[in-house]
Parts: C-alpha cells; sequence; structure tokens
C-alpha cells in the first residue's frame, strides 16, 4: 500500500543513468566552473539569514554603527529577552497558530474533497466542476470587490476573514486531482463490488492511501496561512487579533497601527532604532518554518512533480 | 450497485439529456461508446455521493472567488457604503472613463508593464538555466544541498524577505559597507526611486530562482538516456547534446510557464511593492494594484479603483488566452 506511492515517486533521482562521459580537460573546467557557481549562489540565498541572525544577537549600538555583517558584534541576547516578554508579540504568534491550523483545516477538507470528485473521470459534469475552478486562476474578482464582500459578509475582525477567502488554492487542488487519478483503480472497483459507496471508498481507502500527498497539501496550505500578512492588513484593525507577520510589518513599516498609509515618513530613522529588534522578531517567525523545512522539503518536491509531469 | 453494471444498460433517455454540459472526456474512447446517452438522472442516481461532497466546496467558490466577480459591477454603478454590495444605480461608463483620462493611471500602468516586463525577461530564463546547471552536477548530496538552500526563500513570508532587503540596503547594511570601504558615498536605495526596479527584480529573482527548477528538473528526468546516447553516436558533444537534446525535452515545460507568466505578468507582487514603496519612490514604484489600493481602500472611491481592477483582470485573462493560442499554433503545446 505504502510503497506503492513510493514507487510511483518520479522524483526518485536513481531513476537517470548517468552520461558516461570521458573526462576531457574542457569538461573538468566546466564542472569546476559550474560547482563554483552553485556554490556562490548558495552563499547569495544563505547570506540574508546569516545577516539578520548576526543582528539579532548584536548590540543596537553595532548595528547603527554598520559593523554587523556575518559574526554578532557585542554577542548579547538581551533583544530576545524583550522581544519575548512583549505579550502583544506572543499574542500575535498565538493567532498565526490559530489561523494556521483553522485555516489548514478548512482549506484541507474543501481541497480532498473537490480533487477526489474531479479525478472521478465517468463522472457526469466533470469538466463544467474543473472549469468553474480553472476560471479562477485566470479571472479573479479583484481587490475591492473582495474586500466589500467580506465587510458586507460582517467578517471584519474575525477570524473567517483570514481563513476563508484563500481556503481553496486551485494549483493544490490540480495536484491533488492528479494524484487522485493516479491511483490503481482496482482497490477502489473492489471495494464497490464489495457495496461500498462513495464516501465509504474516500473516507476509509483513498484518504489512507494518500497519507503522503494528504501530509505535502497540509504543509503547502500551512506555509501559506502561516505567512500570510496582507488578508489581516485588510480586514483585522485589532491589535489584538494580529498575526505575527503583521506585527513584523508594523516595525518595519515603523507604524505602531495598521493606518500607516506610506511607511516612507517614518523614514529610515524610526525603524533604525529597532532593526534589532526586527531581526529577533524575524528570527523567530521563521524558526518554525526552518525547522520543518528539512524534513519536508523532499514531499514538497514530489508533490509538485506528480501534479505537473503526471497531470 | 456496482459501477460496471450500470453502464451496460443505459436508458435510451433523449429528452433529459443536458445540452452544453460534455459529460465524458474525450481521453477514453472506450467508455465514450458505452455511456453515449447518459441522463442526469442516472448521474445523480449513481453518483450522488460524488455530487455531494463537491457541494461544499461549489458553495465556496461561488461566495468567495464568483462573488467578487459578479461583484465587479459596481464598476459601472455607483456604490455607497453600507447599501448592497452590487451597486446601487447605473452610471455606465463613468468609470472607465475617468481613469482613461487620468495621467496617474497612465503612469502607473506604464511602471506595471515595465516591472512585469523586466521579472519576465530576467526572472523566466534564470531557472531554466539553474535547472541545466543542477542538471550536469553528478554528485548527488552536492545537488541535494544546492537545491534544498535554493529552495528556502520560497517558503518565507514576504513580509520577511522585505525585511532583509531592507536591511541589507539600508545605509549601515552590508551593501553600503561595501561602498563604503571603496570609498563612495552611502546610498539610501530605498529612498531612490532610479533603484527600485533593479531592487523589486533581484529580491523576486532571490525569492523565486530556486523553486522556479523544479519543474524543469521534474521535465528533465523524463528526457529518453537513449537520445543522448544516439547523439553521442552522432558524434554530438555535450553542449551539442544539451542543446539538441535537453532542451528540447523541456521545452513543452518552457512553453507551458511562459503561457502562465504572460497571465499574471499585469499582477506584479502586488504586496512586495506595497511593503517595498514609498512615497519618494512612487515614480518607478507605483503599479496598477497599489494604485488601486490606495484609491479605493484608502480614499474609498470604491467604484472608481474596480473600473481599474477589472480593466487590468480582463487584461490579464486576454494574455493568457493569446499567449496559450499562439504557443498552440507554433508549438503544439498548450494548456487546455
Amino acid at each position: 500500500m505504502v510503497t506503492e506511492t513510493s514507487a510511483k515517486n518520479p522524483t526518485k533521482p536513481t531513476g537517470r543513468v548517468p552520461r558516461k562521459q570521458q573526462e576531457t580537460t574542457g569538461r573538468r573546467v566546466f564542472v569546476a566552473v559550474n560547482a563554483t557557481l552553485l556554490v556562490l549562489l548558495c552563499v547569495v540565498m544563505l547570506y540574508p539569514f546569516v545577516t539578520v541572525l548576526a543582528q539579532s544577537f548584536s548590540s543596537a549600538g553595532a548595528i547603527n554603527a554598520g559593523k554587523v555583517n556575518l559574526l554578532p558584534v557585542d554577542f548579547n541576547v538581551d533583544t530576545y529577552a524583550a522581544v519575548m516578554s512583549n505579550g502583544t508579540f506572543w499574542r500575535n504568534y498565538g493567532n498565526t497558530v490559530l489561523y494556521t491550523v483553522v485555516g489548514t483545516s478548512i482549506a484541507m477538507a474543501l481541497t480532498t474533497t473537490y480533487a477526489y470528485v474531479l479525478s472521478k473521470k465517468h463522472l457526469k459534469g466533470r469538466n463544467t466542476l474543473i472549469g468553474i475552478a480553472v476560471f479562477t486562476m485566470f479571472f479573479n474578482g479583484g481587490l475591492v470587490p473582495n474586500y466589500v464582500l467580506i465587510s458586507s459578509l460582517g467578517m471584519t475582525n474575525t477570524l473567517w476573514a483570514i481563513v476563508l477567502p484563500n481556503a481553496v488554492s486551485v494549483f493544490n487542488l490540480l495536484v491533488m486531482k492528479s494524484f487522485f487519478e493516479h491511483l490503481p483503480k482496482d482497490i477502489e472497483e473492489a471495494a464497490q463490488i464489495d457495496g461500498l459507496g462513495w464516501y465509504g471508498i474516500f473516507g476509509r481507502i483513498v484518504l489512507p492511501l494518500s497519507k503522503a500527498m494528504i501530509a505535502t497539501m497540509v504543509l503547502f496550505y500551512s506555509v501559506q496561512y502561516w505567512n500570510d500578512w496582507f488578508l489581516a492588513f485588510l480586514y483585522l484593525d485589532k491589535t489584538e487579533l494580529f498575526p505575527v507577520t503583521l506585527f513584523l510589518r508594523n516595525l518595519i513599516a515603523g507604524a505602531s497601527t495598521t493606518t500607516s498609509e506610506g511607511a516612507a515618513a517614518t523614514g529610515s530613522t524610526t525603524a533604525l532604532l529597532s532593526t534589532n529588534i526586527q531581526a529577533v522578531t524575524m528570527i523567530l517567525t521563521v524558526i518554525p518554518i526552518l525547522c520543518v523545512y528539512p524534513f519536508v522539503q523532499r514531499y514538497f518536491v514530489s508533490g509538485i512533480m506528480l501534479g505537473s509531469v503526471k497531470g | 450497485m456496482s459501477l460496471t453494471q450500470d453502464e451496460q444498460t443505459p436508458r435510451p433517455a433523449t429528452g433529459e439529456a443536458v445540452a452544453g454540459v460534455s459529460a465524458v472526456t474525450p481521453t477514453e474512447p472506450r467508455r465514450l461508446a458505452k455511456r453515449k446517452r447518459q441522463t442526469w438522472r442516472e448521474a445523480m442516481r449513481r453518483d450522488w455521493q460524488l455530487y455531494s461532497l463537491a457541494v461544499l466546496p461549489l458553495i465556496f467558490l461561488a461566495i468567495f472567488k464568483y462573488g467578487p466577480m459578479v461583484g465587479n459591477v459596481i464598476a459601472f454603478r455607483r456604490f455607497r457604503p453600507g447599501g448592497s454590495i452590487f451597486g446601487d444605480e447605473w452610471v455606465g461608463l463613468r468609470y472607465i472613463e475617468l481613469f482613461i483620462n487620468d495621467p496617474t493611471f497612465w503612469q502607473v500602468f506604464a511602471n506595471t508593464a515595465i516591472l512585469g516586463g523586466l521579472t519576465l525577461l530576467v526572472g523566466f530564463p534564470l531557472p531554466i538555466v539553474l535547472a541545466l546547471m543542477l542538471n550536469e552536477v553528478r554528485k548527488k548530496y552536492f545537488k541535494r544541498i544546492v537545491q534544498s538552500i535554493s529552495y528556502l526563500p520560497h517558503f518565507l513570508s514576504i513580509v520577511i524577505i522585505v525585511g532583509m532587503v531592507m536591511q541589507i540596503l539600508s545605509l549601515q547594511g552590508t551593501v553600503n559597507q561595501v561602498i563604503e570601504a571603496f570609498g563612495g558615498e552611502g546610498i539610501p536605495f530605498l529612498q531612490r526611486p532610479e533603484w527600485f526596479r533593479a531592487i523589486y527584480v533581484g529580491s523576486e529573482v532571490w525569492q523565486t530562482v530556486g523553486w522556479g527548477t523544479i519543474l524543469y528538473l521534474a521535465a528533465l528526468t523524463t528526457v529518453d538516456d537513449s537520445l543522448y546516447e544516439a547523439a553521442k553516436i552522432d558524434g554530438a558533444g555535450r553542449w551539442r547534446q544539451t542543446w539538441h537534446v535537453t532542451v528540447p525535452g523541456i521545452r513543452p515545460m518552457m512553453v507551458t510557464l511562459l503561457i502562465l507568466n504572460i497571465g499574471m505578468f499585469l499582477q506584479v507582487g502586488f504586496e512586495k511593492v506595497l511593503l517595498l514603496y514609498n512615497p519618494l519612490t512612487y515614480e518607478t514604484a507605483d503599479v496598477i494594484s497599489t494604485y488601486l489600493y490606495r484609491v479605493g481602500l484608502v480614499s474609498n472611491n470604491l467604484s472608481y479603483a474596480t473600473a481599474i481592477g477589472l480593466f487590468q483582470a480582463l487584461i490579464g485573462l486576454v494574455m493568457v488566452l493569446s499567449a496559450n493560442l499562439i504557443s498552440r499554433r507554433m508549438v503544439g503545446t498548450s494548456l487546455w
């Protein structure tokens, strides 16, 4: 059962036989240059993280003097202590967790059921159902009509304004659909002969078979909700409801309220004072993602590939 | 009841077939023959459980996706806060005329096109190059490390990315430290309109280049190895193998992604611009979506902003459709 999914996994790097080549000088130079460029790329990718990490452990004075690059200067953990003793920070952090959990649950319920229905090729009206979803990828209602809708539904300053508007990602839906399409059909057919309805087949057979895929989707949606700040920016104006990303945004914008139109007025001086606070908040916001990332990135990748190559 | 039994006893229903709905996928000719005249009643009886699973998602799409689409009518109607979300009375093309005669609109339109064009120009080919480079790496662990590191920025919140950009480019940041070390004068990059485009495109590439390789790497695994053997027998070196075997192998993927990118062309990262820009850089940084955000939600000209948004969405739709049409005609690949 479980091996089925891993056997189908197209990411398997062993699937490709390396081309045999005679090691000419040109080839060796190419390999060296290629490797050097890739190492450089990694340095560029990692540098901002390292800098922010260094700043988070440095004193404000050292940062303002422009001394902090790769390593902390005047190493201290005072800023961490200051941020972590901030009640608003923790409340906002908790909100992020709440929005992520509720949002991901709703998104998963909607996505898996709809993807399963769309994966049934015999279903009458299937193309219409697919079209209804895909069309929203290429044409959307736009900012203002969305805003008007959410306000008139009375969702402003509630959790629903954060979790509902983006609950179905059409991309994830299509990835999931093509995954379901490639599940072995005979198991479902056997279950059907045994008298199981679609509910039973979906809940008792298909879902347990799709654990790896479901895990991938849960992670996709979790990252989406964890990182979101804009819906909160639009629809929430009570600080105690903010997610941590909006807390951070307001730090960066040097503003204490959401009504800060144009971060410019604040200029660099205000932002400068709080550079190490910003750095600490950034690190604390990113940590959960960094912690799960090494373990899940292969699922991310295989999920994407499954949806694209086979779909 | 089993699926096969039902299939074998189709009802000769004629009047009930609903026109306009293609019920059978053309990819399955065998089934097509079996189920020529399936009526909705039969389909419902057999698959009502499946249809019922689709109800909640459909309600969701209707409210949160199609609701705002219909809500676009306020581009043609006067909207009163607290009134109907579909507006109160028709005003015709008033708001359309308004933005067509608005010089700021054309300024932000040009900014959007330039920013979108630059992003496409730089951001589209780089993942292909990187994927080809990764494809040449034979040490698996090295390849995996590079991939892991380059995918990472994709998972960061835009707020974090912008925060990092601001710190690195600040007067105390690394870039200015380097400039000063070489005797130059520090530059307040984020206050300078002439730097905005470079900052935007640069950070966009930083965030997306790694993740963008995934689809190409997937496509590369499907290239048949015997083609390389054949090319080698024909005397092709590494570069010509890459050019004549590898690149054609990923061409469908390139076209597909190009179509998608062209469709998103005008939707340049609204959130990122909103976080990065400030009145000092509006001159180059202000794009359609940020302009309509300020006009609509900050200054409360909802109908006017909706008209602009509708215009932008329609251009996007037209561009995807035409890119798709062109690629189907010329390359034989299309999204649908």
